[in-house]
């Protein structure tokens, strides 16, 4: 009766059904080597030319285990306020699929090498929600595959499939969360900002490069409803190729209204994975099995068990970095911001600019008021990120103090920015080489104030006439005769002191 | 038949060394004697003449040069057997589903054997995939047991024990899952090692069974073994479980016990090992060989370690558990066999059809039993308890060597029995493992050494020592003082049918 196109509007939504969440990421480590072998880690590159026996499985190769991929794990562990397991192995899970080289994965089983943790997420309006966590384990990943011919790009109906096993045995740590519950009409919102909030973490740890677009950060959603007041969780849908905070949101809402639809309609919930659809924001089933996989999972005979120190996980706990959602409190307080400015601050992505810029020299509010305006224009017009501008905070804090001397206009400051941005060399020499300078000589302002007076009469005579307001019209005179390098509070002083005002 | 082909490695190394003969002919005196004999023993899946000459006029040119030999075994030459991978030459595994690989590197223990100039006449046969007791499961036809044709040469390791009982090689390399190297070596009167787990690289060695999986010496005399040893074991840092410890001086030990003295030898006789299912002159030549111990001044007490019981059936559900998982990788896509690729398949039948037709029976048992041990619900009840078992033999190991020294007991309970006799029956074949498996589910080192042959038939017994794991030096002193005390037994064996 039910067709997966007719969807409950979410309103009666969430006020018939609690949703209960799952959220499952998938990180890549930026390692330099891979988890089990000596091939770079690097993303992209020819097909199968980051390969070796060991990552491609070649009969007799054997893997060793990636001792910096360990460290990562256990400081992400420590970040998301895990335990640290003393003792725990790899296990192998068996399946067969082409584009894993040795049809199983060597991930971990019952022994991640952290559990019990949680994370503490802030959501847009400044409410705080704690997100258990349920374990961290490390895993590698498996090759791709590309299937040619056939409509879907699937296996299935595909004429012939093309394997790259580059990305075999890139480290992978898997984030799982505990059932995530009570968040109401605020669930698909608490998906996003977990997600968010894992990604700048592991960004602040620089572990991995976190691109969702490049598949380093993959996040798969497990949603279901119960009944409103029920204690029972309803059967859960998984959904993966979420390939974008925003799609996070908009897969869970989807599968949230979906599954209303099904359940009002006194349907049943199949549970599957399913496929999130970016260009309409729906789900799609993928291909159902006819029986649940068993994946054989046993101890992997060819790695000895990982048994961390606990000296060494405190030494690694001394490396974890202030938590980015807690640094911003402080610098909310620090440079006493509202939450209109500090939203844009985050926003933007200015944060750690602004930091450095106020650390050479500048003022938080003009740091501030640079990334935020006028270099995050030039980012959208120039489609690039802030941080990826061709200005160093350093540069920023220089043409600020030029500003503050005097010694440039911030019409002229914005000139020598974009001379900064177009490569032409740092501040003074883009000064020195498009001849940026202040004119500070008042006789040679005066001959141009005078003379835009006498251009002017009628204005002159209403400034003397106490409207000194008017005397606007003659400083943009000015400005404009000599093409915009003077100091205009000067200018104003000067035509002031001449009519006498 | 060439006198180069009756000397030991120790002998032949001695005459290379200092000039009497150049590797090259001795080289290709084994290859000659191959030519000559190993249509009938077929312990051979390929013979590498080309890469073992060069190897063998390398060594040469070093030693005319004046440069000292890379190794005490440089220009002696070798048989490996063919689990381990051999850069650019064919790996077949015993199976058809590797026939034609080219393995684009070397085995750890390849590679040490080449770094010590040993040249590597060729790969040998075994049971496919290591699994088997006698030969027959090669997907290229059994190998022949020099003592009598129409019997086994042992198994897994059957090519290597065959190799050295014709005279074809002075030296072999085995690997050993539950017996591989020592079944092999005791029905053909040859020496054979399984060194401590850990000990040799598993690199390279293509896995049956990743936690019992060794690789080991074999030769004709227990200094020969000891000599090789040497050659391929210590740590690798390309296998997680390689033992990151001194090599223990296994030549030195050898050379010790060859002077004939075990007084202060603590040597414990396992109980367990003898009844039933024990043929009745390998029971008397073992009880020799005791005696025989007890004469070179070694102490001797029995020892029972009640678990030994259970070691076969706890290696019936370890060893295909991990073997249906390391065998998973043979699925087409990549290398060896693909069959059904005329694009009517999807990729998944292409993997199904070809592993069918890939892997023979036996292997498929195997796999078949051990993706059964691990599925959802059995693990606890199969895999699980077996591991319990594991760790009662470990116990039961560890109280033992409190007591006494090493262990000793028969290497198999029979002597070699007919081709074809018990393919048809795979208990019967599991059987012959009973005395070794509980050495590689500990982990612990263990040899055989020929004992003398069963008065019965005339055929070859082997006598097993076992020692704490990282203490192999124990099973050499012992082994050479016995094999000095007892005399030489492949001597007796007269020349083979087909080159007289
Ligand atoms: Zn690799």
């Amino acid at each position: 009766m039910t067709t997966t196109a007719e969807l409950m509007d979410y309103a009666e939504v969430v006020e018939r059904y609690d949703p209960v969440l799952g959220l499952e990421v998938h990180v890549e480590l930026s390692t330099n080597t891979k988890m089990f072998c000596g091939c770079p880690n690097s993303f992209g590159g020819d097909p199968n030319t980051h390969v070796c026996p060991v990552c491609l499985g070649l009969p007799g190769a054997l893997p060793v285990v990636n001792g910096t991929a360990v460290e990562s794990a256990i400081r992400i562990g420590l970040a998301l306020n895990c335990d640290i397991a003393e003792w725990c192995r790899f296990a192998r899970k068996n399946y067969f699929y082409p584009d894993m080289p040795k049809n199983f994965q060597t991930s971990q089983y019952d022994e991640p090498i952290a559990f019990d943790g949680y994370i503490d997420v802030v959501l847009d309006d400044g409410e705080v929600v704690r997100v258990d966590i349920e374990r961290a384990h490390m895993e590698e990943d498996t090759g791709k595959s590309l299937h040619v011919g056939g409509a879907t790009g699937r296996i299935h109906g595909a004429e012939h499939s093309l394997l790259d096993y580059n990305r075999a045995g890139v480290p992978l740590i898997e984030i799982v969360t505990k059932p995530i519950t009570g968040m109401g009409e605020r669930a698909p919102e608490v998906a996003r900002a977990y997600v968010t909030a894992l990604r700048d973490l592991l960004r602040a740890m620089d572990v991995s490069d976190v691109r969702m677009d490049q598949g380093s950060l993959r996040c798969d959603a497990n949603v279901s409803l119960m009944p409103k007041g029920a204690s029972e969780f309803g059967t859960r849908t998984e959904t993966k190729n979420v390939n974008s905070l925003r799609s996070v949101e908009r897969a869970v809402r989807h599968e949230m209204t979906r599954h209303a639809a099904i359940l009002a309609d006194g349907g049943s919930i199949k549970q599957e994975t399913r496929h999130f659809q970016e260009a309409d924001g729906t789900t799609a089933a993928g291909r159902t099995k006819e029986t649940a996989e068993d994946y054989r999972y046993f101890p992997e005979p060819d790695l000895v068990p990982i048994a961390p120190t606990r000296e060494w996980v405190e030494q690694l706990r001394a490396t974890i970095p202030e938590m980015p959602w807690e640094r911003r409190k402080r610098i909310q307080d620090d440079w006493n911001l509202t939450d209109e400015e500090l939203r844009d601050l985050v926003n933007t992505g200015a944060i750690d600019l602004v930091a450095a810029t106020v650390d050479a020299g500048a003022t938080q509010a003009d740091a501030r008021s640079w990334w935020v305006q006028y270099l995050n224009q030039q980012a959208t017009s120039r489609e690039t990120e802030l941080a990826d501008l061709a200005i160093t905070p350093a540069q920023v804090a220089r043409v600020i103090e030029l500003v503050g001397s005097g010694e440039l206009t911030n019409k002229l400051a914005r000139q020598v920015v974009d001379g900064v941005l177009d490569g032409e060399g740092d501040p003074d020499q883009v000064i020195e080489k498009r001849g940026l300078k202040v004119v500070s000589d008042d006789s040679a302002l005066l001959a141009a104030v005078d003379e835009a007076l006498a251009a002017q009469p009628d204005v002159a005579d209403k400034i003397r006439g106490g409207k000194v307001q008017a005397a606007g019209a003659i400083v943009g005179a000015v400005m404009k005769a000599t093409k915009g390098q003077a100091d205009a509070a000067r200018v104003r002083e000067l035509i002031l002191e001449r009519v006498g005002a | 038949m060439s006198d180069l082909t009756r000397l030991t490695a120790a002998e032949l190394a001695d005459k290379i060394h200092t000039g009497e003969v150049s590797a090259a002919e001795t080289t290709q005196a084994h290859l000659d004697r191959i030519a000559a004999v190993d249509g009938d023993v077929h312990a051979f899946l390929h013979v590498d003449a080309e890469g073992a000459l060069e190897a063998a006029r390398a060594v040469d040119a070093d030693i005319a040069a004046g440069t000292a030999p890379a190794s005490p075994l440089a220009g002696v030459p070798l048989a490996l057997k063919d689990v381990l991978t051999t850069k650019g030459v064919p790996t077949t595994c015993g199976s058809k589903t590797l026939e034609g690989w080219l393995p684009p590197y070397d085995a750890t223990v390849t590679r040490r054997l080449r770094e010590a100039g040993v040249p590597i006449l060729g790969k040998t046969n075994m049971d496919e995939f290591a699994m088997g007791s006698s030969t027959e499961n090669s997907a290229y036809g059994p190998t022949r047991n020099p003592w009598d044709l129409g019997r086994i040469p042992g198994g897994s390791g059957g090519g290597s024990s065959a190799s050295l009982a014709a005279y074809e090689a002075p030296l072999a390399i085995g690997t050993d899952t539950g017996g591989s190297i020592r079944q092999p070596a005791a029905v053909t009167a040859t020496v054979g090692v399984k060194p401590t787990y850990g000990g040799v690289s598993r690199y390279g060695l293509v896995a049956f069974s990743s936690s019992l999986d060794q690789a080991g010496p074999c030769g004709r005399t227990v200094l020969d073994a000891a000599l090789l040893h040497e050659v391929i074991a210590g740590h690798d840092p390309m296998d997680a479980t390689s033992v990151d410890a001194p090599v223990p001086a296994v030549v030195d030990a050898a050379r010790q016990g060859a002077r004939g003295d075990l007084s202060g030898v603590k040597v414990g006789v396992v109980r367990e090992f003898s009844g039933e299912g024990y043929q009745g002159g390998v029971l008397r030549s073992f009880e020799t060989a005791v005696a025989q111990l007890k004469e070179l001044g070694a102490e001797v007490v029995e020892v029972s370690c009640p678990n030994f019981t259970y070691a076969l059936p706890a290696y019936y559900l370890i060893a295909p558990s991990e073997c249906s998982s390391n065998l998973a990788r043979f699925d087409a896509m990549r290398y060896g066999l693909r069959v059904a690729d005329d694009g009517s398949h999807s990729a998944e039948e292409v993997m199904s059809l070809t592993r069918e037709e890939g892997f023979g029976a036996e292997v498929k048992r195997r796999v078949m039993l051990g993706t059964y041990a691990l599925s959802s619900g059995y693990y606890d009840a199969y895999y699980g308890s077996a591991q319990k078992v594991r760790t009662l033999i470990t116990r039961d190991f560890a109280a033992a060597f409190e007591q006494v020294d090493v262990l000793v007991s028969p290497t198999t309970p029979v002597t070699p029995f007919k081709l074809g006799e018990k393919v048809d029956d795979p208990l019967a074949m599991y059987l012959n493992d009973i005395c070794s498996i509980p050495a590689n589910l500990a982990g612990n080192a263990a040899m055989s050494v020929p004992s003398g042959l069963s008065e019965e038939d005339g055929l070859p017994v082997g006598l097993q020592i076992m020692a704490p794991a990282l203490a192999d030096d124990r099973l050499y002193r012992v082994g050479a003082a016995y094999e000095a005390a007892r005399g030489p037994v492949l001597d007796k064996l007269g020349e083979l049918e087909a080159s007289k």
